[in-house]
């Protein structure tokens, strides 16, 4: 079995048919089994964090939304946070609470999103069909509130642009009734099938132990028991002011991801309920304010786990660095953990269970001269980022007694 | 019964696509994946999703073409079998929009590939992203170019 002379490298992607996006994976195999991952992640390389840096802090959250298609809310709203701790300033009730409502019908069509493709992954269409189908009214109620189906525009540093549409809110609470419904079914379906089950049920596991030490966020955290959750853990938005509870699951595997996701959809509609109804009367947001010299971190629970954005400002009305951490970042390493040992069958959706995200996530970018030689390969840029860090420091007047390690 | 309107073309022909995503963000995806899904299910019009564009009709494109991307888009561009055509979802697609100015782009989706194929026909779907009744539109009316 452990014969080299049997291994075989086996590329999937850029374009795999059952990829959304372009990534290229090459795993290692020996027979079925694979021995070895490794990733090549730089095909959606879009400059992003660059193009914020040139841009006003009203522009960077519409700008931010186009991170990810399906963390829109996450990524403007996360900036928004980071300004504000910047800033120190509290945001109006009114708008934490369009800010959850908002985020929790992101999170909703996200995970609805990720059951559906889990199905097409393992080849169960049926799954996949139900899951978008229930998936659609969602994004009707994100529509009616917010007049687009993803992208609402809506976060502004110091609260919401506009206001929600409270003539609509009658027909949202009649989705989530509806949805209520139908992710109890799904659910109940997904428990209880043996195709599911024998598919899904103990591949790709991802031990706590295993899950700490990769440092992994969000439902793939919480499935292999580990109750993170930055909604409880740091509150932003409403969430301090709401009944909801974090979901966590043991068992690691995938099926244990898929359950914990599917009754989060549950915890989101009861989070949305009450959102919608103690939504409070008041401003939108604190109007126009001058972002000063200084720096500030935001956090948010994206439908994928911790999104982390660093903004730093020199006085100027752009950021001067903008730094996106987002959660696939995290996450998409702990393959090297939960394909290992796996057969080639299972490695697709166990790649699929993080619910990675490359858009967020391909942040490198690889400079060749004419002659195609690495003008900075991995060590370099390591090197580069350690001689930026350690002058922005100095100029910010941190640790002014620090030294650069010439190691 | 040969019938010569847009529409009665498009049913007779049953275009398989194959998706690209060249480096957008992820929703123009999501919205090609929704026009498979229940509601609005272009299934119904013939319209099959391919695993390899060497069996594809119609390539479908989203978002702006990153360097590292432009290489296997041309590539995938010269698998195809003719009659070829593009359809561009999203206005990243159509002319970059918000990523015009990023450093890490090669160009629109049409000037690469007319970099290898000068007379490749293209039709554009703007929106950020397009509601899935627009790509069915833009669908329909390559199909009718074709």
């Amino acid at each position: 079995m452990s014969d080299p002379s049997s291994r075989h490298v086996v590329q999937i992607g850029p374009f795999h048919p059952l990829l959304e996006e372009p990534v290229g994976f090459s795993l290692t195999v020996e027979g079925e089994r694979v021995v070895a991952i490794d990733a090549r992640m730089d095909y959606i390389h879009k400059g992003l964090e660059r193009l914020a840096q040139e841009r006003t802090y009203d522009m960077v959250p519409i700008l931010l939304e186009r991170i990810c298609g399906i963390c829109s809310v996450t990524h403007s709203v996360c900036f928004c946070n980071a300004v504000e701790d910047l800033l120190g300033v509290e945001i109006p009730p009114r708008a934490a609470y369009i800010r959850t409502i908002i985020g929790e019908l992101e999170r909703l069509h996200s995970h609805l999103l990720w059951v559906g493709l889990a199905g097409h992954f393992i080849g169960y269409n049926t799954v996949f069909m139900w899951a978008w189908k229930y998936r659609e009214p969602v994004c009707d109620a994100f529509e009616m509130l917010t007049g687009h189906r993803q992208n609402s525009a809506l976060p502004l540093v110091g609260g919401v642009r506009r206001d929600l549409p409270v003539e609509y809110f009658p027909v949202v609470r009649k989705t989530l009734d509806e949805l209520e419904g139908q992710t109890e079914r799904l659910t109940a379906a997904v428990l209880d099938d043996p195709v599911l089950a024998a598919r899904l049920k103990g591949v790709g596991v991802l031990s706590a132990e295993a899950a700490l030490d990769y440092g992994v966020v969000g439902p793939t955290a919480r499935a292999s028991g580990l109750a993170t959750d930055v909604r409880r853990d740091e509150p932003y938005a409403a969430y301090a002011e709401l009944d909801w509870k974090v979901v966590t699951q043991d068992g690691g595997d995938v099926f244990s991801k898929a359950v914990v996701r599917l009754l989060e959809i549950l915890e989101s509609i009861r989070i949305l309920r009450q959102c919608l109804d103690r939504l409070p009367a008041g401003a939108i947001n604190l109007g126009t304010l001058h972002v000063p010299r200084g720096e500030g971190i935001g956090r948010y629970e994206a439908p994928r786990g911790e999104d982390i954005h660093y903004v730093r400002s020199n006085g100027t009305n752009m950021p001067e660095r903008l730094k996106v951490r987002a959660p696939s970042y995290v996450n998409i390493p702990s393959f090297r953990s939960s394909c290992l040992g796996a057969p080639m069958a299972d490695v697709m959706i166990t790649l699929a269970a993080c619910d990675p995200c490359y858009s967020c996530t391909e942040r490198s970018l690889v400079l060749r001269d004419a002659a195609g030689a690495r003008l900075l390969a991995t060590p370099g840029l390591i090197e580069a980022s350690r001689q930026k860090t350690f002058e922005l420091a100095r100029a910010l007047g941190h640790a002014p007694d620090l030294e650069l390690d010439p190691a | 019964m040969a019938s010569t309107s847009l529409f009665g073309r498009a049913l007779r022909r049953s275009p398989w696509v194959f998706h690209l995503g060249t480096s957008g963000c992820n929703n123009c995806d999501i919205e090609i994946a929704d026009c498979l899904t229940p509601r609005f299910d272009v299934e119904r019009f013939g319209v099959r999703l391919v695993g390899s564009p060497r069996h594809a009709d119609v390539l479908l494109i989203s978002g702006p073409v990153s360097i590292a991307c432009r290489k296997p888009l041309q590539e995938a561009w010269l698998e195809m079998p003719r009659p070829r055509a593009a359809l561009m979802v999203g206005v990243c697609a159509c002319s970059m929009g918000g990523y015009r100015d990023a450093y890490s782009v090669a160009g629109p989706a049409d000037k690469v590939i007319r970099e290898v194929d000068p007379d490749a026909r293209f039709v554009y779907v703007p929106g950020c992203p397009p509601k899935p009744e627009t790509i069915i539109a833009g669908l329909i009316k390559l199909l009718g170019e074709l």
